[in-house]
């Protein structure tokens, strides 16, 4: 009787202690933003969301959306965001495929081939992306030589101060469906045609792609010892080659140990690809914070930036999480 | 493709075993002589070691290793005052020393958390003076190394206490603590640091009452230990969740109380399991301190540009600097997870 008794005053404290710490928070929350308006109403800042209508006053120099100054904000946000996706996407897909192949790298049977991609991974992850892209940008600005005479890396793809220029699909006469590749020609006055992409570009796309290759070796290499040694036995006396066995019977067991993780690394990536404004690329970051300069709503741009994060994040993970779903054992999740 | 051959007799059938591999053997030392060839003509042959602009201009295929002979100092101390040097180069010793001797598990016992109390006031007395005959140097001149590993190791003490109370509220009976502990983690670990950083630069300021700013180097350290927290509270609420349950119901069985099996029983073995997830953790927030520079902290890599971006005489030899704050960084970063290693050895929590 008596316990019973205590745990029934227990349950109403628990329940009053929660209440009351609801209450404070949204309090806390209430004064936070009364108080900000204050301040910002005594400095004479304008608040609210309305500026999204207004023209920019600033223009965005890449992207896939056009985009100049008399555009209104939130259309540069667009092109931000675009932007972002823009960059965020070919780094995944590089990083991914090169984490890969590294990660098989440091089993592979061969002493030298796991050196070279113990290194990689080592010298790469213990260095701050941040460093890595400012290195990268200093050395597309001024070790590579002048848009007039580019470096030829491989067929139709030139390199130089400039930006790389790669074969990119176009729509024949009249069509919107890519019909053939239109290929860089090297000019006078530099490469022409094809996709020219530029320094700031190509910087953010290799760093993150290099650096998150690093992290994506790791978890390839930890979901393959994941894979228990007697498959790969029973794979070698059914007489499948080397290439066989990793192909059909490790990889896909081993993915139900690299999904997962790879997840957080592609979420990581994105949330990376913010960096671009340390180095000029024009990416969501960089849009908002051009605009906090030139109109001072910071409230509402960071809001912006953290929603629109947070949308990204939310569409990777369930994404992921619907592979994860093929690639699991049945009856897990 | 598991089980690795160790030693040089595996190593030699690994490299000449077959045509194939003798083959990419070949072809891989080919590549490295080359690789190795070239970098050691740059970087040694050819490379200039003295301070000397002149030489390093006359000299065309070769790295200018004069710009750090010239530039450490800046490099590594940023813009505190030039004869006052010692005194950040003394903080920096004294919070590494105590770092190193905390790395030790023989050294876990509870006065370390004196110790750590007196060697951040040690930090902070040297860094901004105003004690001792020490002349003021005020915030905004603090920078390079010093500001690099302050951050790191102040922002993760702050942090710690908070993520603790994360973890324990994400696994609370009361679904209130609940709910709001797992928002706060996974909507401070859904938006990028430097989001933070700007509205820890930005927004913060319009918080605080008129007339008391509060310093740009305190609120660049609330926004981190914020972010961090929500990171460590994962990995902590991990460690509390390998505990087996039934630990905690024989101590409520032996007459413990609700607090005392936290503190005495779940939270220790917590801890000690999530310890290598920890220290990787440090080795995160190590490389992220370097993001302050975006909201105008120059901290090592700030300190760069700071020492080169102004001097057209040694501008030209950026990537010289690069590579000496790159390798101050990975020394420190490498050196980390290597003790990681050793620690998940010696401490028996090995995942593998």
């Amino acid at each position: 009787m008596r316990q019973e008794g205590a745990s029934r005053r227990g349950a109403w404290l628990a329940w009053l202690v929660q209440a009351l710490l609801v209450l404070a928070v949204v309090a806390g929350a209430v004064w936070v933003v009364n108080h900000a308006l204050d301040v910002l109403r005594a400095r004479g800042v304008r608040s609210g969301f309305d500026f999204l209508t207004e023209p920019a006053g600033f223009s965005i120099s890449e992207g896939w959306l056009d985009f100049d100054a008399s555009q209104p904000s939130w259309r540069a946000f667009l092109a931000g965001l675009i932007n972002t996706v823009r960059a965020a996407v070919p780094a995944a897909i590089f990083a991914v495929v090169l984490g890969t192949l590294i990660g098989i790298g440091r089993l592979a049977p061969h002493v030298l081939l796991r050196g070279i991609c113990t290194a990689y991974v080592e010298l790469l992850r213990n260095v701050p992306l941040l460093v890595q892209l400012l290195m990268l940008a200093f050395a597309m600005a001024n070790l590579l030589p002048d848009p007039t005479e580019p470096v030829h890396l491989l067929p139709g793809v030139w390199l130089s101060k400039g930006g790389l220029s790669v074969p990119w699909p176009v729509a024949g006469e009249g069509g919107w469906w890519p019909t053939h590749f239109e290929w860089p020609e090297r000019g006078d006055f530099g490469v022409s045609g094809g996709a020219a992409l530029s320094p700031e570009y190509v910087t953010i796309v290799a760093g993150l792609s290099l650096y998150s290759a690093a992290f994506v070796a790791e978890i390839v290499r930890a979901g393959i010892l994941s894979v228990s040694q007697g498959q790969v036995l029973a794979g070698q006396a059914l007489g499948l080659s080397s290439v066989q066995q990793l192909r059909i019977v490790i990889l896909p067991q081993a993915l139900r140990v690299i999904v997962p993780s790879l997840t957080n690394q592609l979420l990581s990536l994105t949330k990376n690809s913010s960096l671009a404004v340390a180095v000029g690329y024009p990416e969501l970051v960089s849009v908002a914070n051009t605009t906090i300069g030139s109109n001072g709503r910071a409230f509402e741009c960071i809001a912006i930036i953290m929603a629109v994060y947070l949308l990204l994040s939310l569409v990777i993970s369930f994404g992921m999480n619907r592979y994860n779903a093929r690639v699991a054992l049945r009856g897990w999740r | 493709m598991r089980n690795v051959a160790q030693g040089p007799i595996a190593w030699r059938s690994e490299l000449w075993g077959s045509p194939l591999r003798a083959l990419a053997t070949v072809l891989l030392l080919g590549v490295l002589a080359w690789a190795g060839f070239h970098a050691f003509e740059w970087g040694v042959v050819h490379a200039v070691f003295r301070p000397d602009a002149d030489a390093c201009r006359a000299v065309q295929h070769g790295a200018c290793w004069g710009v750090v002979a010239e530039k450490w100092r800046p490099m590594l101390f940023g813009r505190f005052p030039y004869e006052e040097q010692w005194r950040p180069a003394i903080a920096v010793v004294v919070l590494s020393a105590v770092t190193v001797l905390s790395a030790w598990p023989r050294s876990w016992r509870w006065w370390l958390v004196p110790l750590w109390l007196v060697a951040l006031l040690l930090f902070v007395g040297l860094m901004h003076g105003g004690v001792a005959g020490l002349s003021v140097v005020p915030t905004s001149r603090w920078g390079g190394l010093p500001l690099t590993i302050g951050l790191a190791v102040v922002g993760l003490a702050l942090a710690f206490p908070l993520a603790l109370l994360l973890a324990m509220g994400r696994r609370s009976e009361w679904p209130v603590v609940r709910t709001l502990s797992a928002s706060y983690i996974e909507l401070v670990r859904g938006v990028p640091l430097i989001s933070v950083l700007f509205m820890a630069s930005f927004l913060l300021p319009l918080l605080w009452p008129a007339g008391w700013q509060p310093d740009v180097l305190v609120r660049v350290l609330m926004g981190l230990t914020l972010f961090v927290a929500a990171y460590l509270a994962e990995i902590i609420r991990g460690g509390l969740q390998a505990v087996p349950r039934g630990q905690t119901e024989v101590a409520m069985a032996l007459g413990f109380g609700r607090w005392p099996v936290q503190r005495d029983i779940v939270l220790p073995q917590a801890l000690r399991l999530v310890v290598p997830a920890l220290t990787n953790s440090v080795v995160g927030t190590l490389k992220d301190t370097s993001l302050v520079t975006v909201v105008g902290l120059f901290e090592l890599t700030g300190a760069l540009g700071l020492a080169l971006g102004g001097d057209p005489v040694w501008r030209p030899f950026y990537l010289e600097g690069y590579l000496f704050v790159a390798a101050v960084y990975w020394l420190l970063c490498f050196g980390l997870s290597r003790y990681s290693v050793w620690l998940e050895r010696r401490l028996g929590t090995s995942s593998a």
